[in-house]
């Protein structure tokens, strides 16, 4: 513990604690993508999701290739892309919620069979 | 000669236009239809005939004609099934017979028939059997001859279950189909296997007497006989399921379920020589490649004869006498090829066949029509109905007598100059055989003249007799109607003066002419054996009294058996349904149901069962397939960590 702290405030943080910080955020994402029935919920979850990928590129960068901005980059665009994908994804969600007056996934069986 | 196709054609046109039109035309209009058409190939078939005989004969023999052919199926150079008119003598004799008979038969119908539902269809039926027999009798091929073969059967079929509403007569079309048609069976594996051998189908070749062509049908063997022995005598199958042989005669008394005339055109006149005309027509192959299969008919011929003479001696029925009656002669018929060699004074055998199926054509087509007349007037067709009938029906009584004494063998009329011809033929083959043919030939006369008294004469007609179908219109029986009766005058003058045609110059067994010679022995002793028949069956019969009650009271088990004919409808009746329905019918239907269909059945429901567990997988629930897809990934992730 005392040696995280000191590599924390000393700015040498250990690979481990990033990807193991990813790691955890990207089980809470599946967690919440397979078991949360609210809509907006899984939402929520796949943008963890997509997030612990986010930190896994820019941690990756920053140990394995210093000086070089591929991973930075990819980060950025994945960040353009996830806040498109959230419009797109909360305007179906609405346009749902109208027709169903629910955003339960269970519900959404009207074009089965 | 082309012009002979008219006479296949315009039958079957008139079948195709009646059977269309059917009850959108009046029944006058569809019998004058079809009775005209008839007279019109009557008229040209005569005309064939006379062109044929005067115009065809090269060097003393006639010579075989193809009128017309057209090849109709062609599978390769050997394979290939024509359809044509062939004209022999035997063919032109044939079409004689039948347009005459079938002429006469559809003006008798227009009387016998009149007031009858579905007469427009009866005489459609009419012109699809003239148009089936003639196409048989002309076939220029073998393959020809089958087809028209089965549709001569198809239109026996339905003019036998004319009466469709009554069960006997249904029953009585099936039976004489299937038993038909079962001993056809035969005849096609007779068919495939001549031609198989030879090569061919068509006549011309087959009867042409050239060893070559059987040389391989000859030297394979198979059980001892040669294949060629096999095919002929399979093929005889075939002509005796058509021609009553026993033991496929079974049909022909319940066929008499069928309209009398039907009776006379089709069950005595014509389609049922149709199986001695097949021998007659295969006559060269049988007679030297094959003696052994010609003698085999020769004794079925013969025990048929014998057979259903003496149950004819003892049916009351009097359309089952002269059933059983057409039997016997058709065995004689059959008798006559059997016994007969080849060319000249051997082949008198052959010459007299076809001249007993001309002659008995002529006198048997007149009783049926004659007992049809009988028929019309009591409504009844049971002998005790019947009786002293000569007062009231004058025609029928004289032209019935005349046909009796045709069928019984007394001269001039013509069936003992025929019937003459195939007892000496049959003494020249062996003694025996003329001896039995003799006794038969007396039993002949002894069983029509038993028909004869107990018709028009025997006890007093007593009019009260009320039958089945009775629907009584006064109650003395009369006199038919113009169109029946001149039917029956016109057969009888042919009876009277067809003897005297010199037959053996137009048709012989090889196409020799040949003068015909009665053997005075051979003929004394058959007038006298007939004679004889006819003062029995006059002591009996001719007043009503108790000798024929003793006598059967005195040959009690004989007698029950004879009219029971002998139980050979039992017997076909128990193997059928007690041995074949249950040992053999049920077991390939089990078969047919558990395995066959089974396998189909499993087929299909496994695949609905898989259909039905795959299903589930489908939920559309994206959460449960992302489990899956986790698991998924996670399996392979622990793979490749752990395994590799």
């Amino acid at each position: 513990m005392g040696d995280i702290l000191t590599n924390f405030f000393t700015g040498t943080v250990p690979i481990e604690a990033y990807l193991g910080l990813s790691l955890i955020m990207f089980f809470c994402g599946v967690y919440g993508f397979l078991t949360r029935k609210n809509m907006l919920m899984i939402l929520i979850s796949v943008e963890l999701m997509l997030n612990a990928a986010d930190i896994n590129f820019a941690v990756f960068n920053r140990y394995l290739y210093p000086g070089q901005l591929e991973g930075f980059y990819f980060s950025l665009f994945t960040i353009a892309i996830a806040a498109c994908e959230t419009a797109v994804a909360i305007a179906i969600i609405i346009n749902i919620y109208r027709n169903l007056k629910s955003v339960e996934v269970d519900n959404l069986n009207q074009m089965k069979e | 000669m082309q012009y002979t196709l008219l006479i296949l054609a315009l039958p079957l046109l008139s079948f195709a236009v009646l059977g269309l039109v059917d009850a959108k035309w009046k029944p006058k209009v569809a019998g004058t239809i079809g009775t005209t058409i008839l007279g019109i190939i009557t008229i040209l078939s005569y005309f064939a005939a006379w062109q044929y005989f005067t115009q065809y004969k090269v060097d003393g023999v006639y010579q075989k004609v193809i009128a017309f052919d057209y090849e109709w199926l062609r599978f390769n150079d050997l394979l290939h099934i024509n359809l044509g008119i062939l004209l022999d003598p035997i063919s032109v004799m044939m079409m004689i017979v039948i347009t005459t008979v079938s002429f006469m038969v559809n003006l008798y119908s227009l009387g016998y028939m009149k007031g009858e539902k579905g007469f427009q269809r009866y005489y459609a039926f009419l012109s699809l059997f003239a148009f089936s027999m003639l196409g048989l009798v002309m076939a220029t091929n073998i393959f020809q001859m089958y087809i028209f073969w089965e549709l001569v059967g198809v239109s026996s079929y339905l003019l036998i279950g004319f009466y469709y509403t009554r069960p006997a007569a249904v029953a009585a079309a099936k039976k004489a189909f299937i038993v038909t048609r079962f001993a056809d069976l035969f005849f096609l594996i007779g068919i495939l296997l001549l031609s198989y051998f030879t090569k061919t189908f068509d006549f011309g070749i087959l009867t042409s007497s050239n060893a070559n062509v059987f040389a391989e049908a000859t030297s394979k063997t198979f059980m001892g006989f040669s294949m060629l022995s096999w095919a002929m005598a399979l093929i005889f199958i075939g002509g005796a399921g058509k021609s009553a042989m026993f033991p496929l005669h079974i049909w022909l008394p319940d066929a008499m379920e069928g309209p009398t005339p039907v009776s006379a055109l089709i069950h005595a006149a014509t389609m049922v020589v149709a199986g001695v005309f097949l021998v007659a027509r295969l006559f060269p192959v049988y007679v030297v490649f094959t003696p052994e299969v010609l003698h085999g008919i020769a004794y079925v011929g013969a025990f048929t004869a014998l057979f259903s003479a003496i149950i004819a001696c003892v049916q009351t029925d009097i359309k089952r006498v002269l059933a059983f009656s057409t039997i016997s002669q058709i065995g004689f018929m059959m008798v006559g090829l059997g016994v007969s060699g080849y060319g000249g004074h051997e082949g008198v055998g052959y010459m007299s066949s076809m001249f007993h199926l001309f002659t008995h054509a002529f006198f048997k087509s007149l009783l049926f029509l004659g007992a049809g007349s009988v028929i019309h007037a009591v409504h009844s067709n049971e002998m005790k109905d019947m009786g002293g009938l000569r007062k009231y029906m004058p025609i029928t009584n004289w032209t019935f007598l005349i046909a009796c004494l045709a069928i019984a063998g007394i001269p001039p009329f013509s069936g003992f100059f025929s019937k003459d011809e195939i007892l000496s033929a049959s003494y020249s083959f062996s003694p025996a055989m003329g001896g039995i043919m003799t006794f038969i030939a007396g039993l002949t006369a002894f069983y029509m003249f038993r028909l004869y008294y107990n018709i028009f004469w025997g006890k007093e007609f007593k009019p009260a007799t009320q039958s089945e179908n009775y629907h009584g219109h006064g109650n003395t029986p009369h006199e038919s109607p113009f169109s029946m009766s001149s039917a029956l005058v016109f057969l009888g003058a042919v009876t009277c003066v067809a003897g005297l045609i010199p037959f053996g110059h137009f048709i012989t067994s090889d196409g020799v002419p040949y003068d015909i010679h009665i053997n005075l022995t051979v003929a004394s002793v058959s007038i006298i054996v007939a004679l004889v028949g006819i003062i029995i069956a006059t002591y009996l019969y001719r007043k009503e009294n108790e000798i024929p009650e003793k006598l059967a009271k005195t040959f009690d088990g004989f007698y029950k058996a004879a009219s029971h004919r002998f139980y050979i409808d039992e017997v076909y009746l128990f193997s059928t349904k007690k041995i074949i329905f249950n040992n053999i019918a049920r077991p390939i239907a089990w078969f047919d149901r558990h395995v066959i269909d089974g396998t189909m059945n499993g087929i299909a429901s496994s695949t609905q069962w898989v259909a039905v567990k795959i299903k589930g997988f489908q939920s559309g629930q994206i959460q449960q397939y992302a489990y899956v897809f986790l698991l998924g990934t996670l399996l392979v992730a622990a793979l490749v960590i752990f395994l590799i």
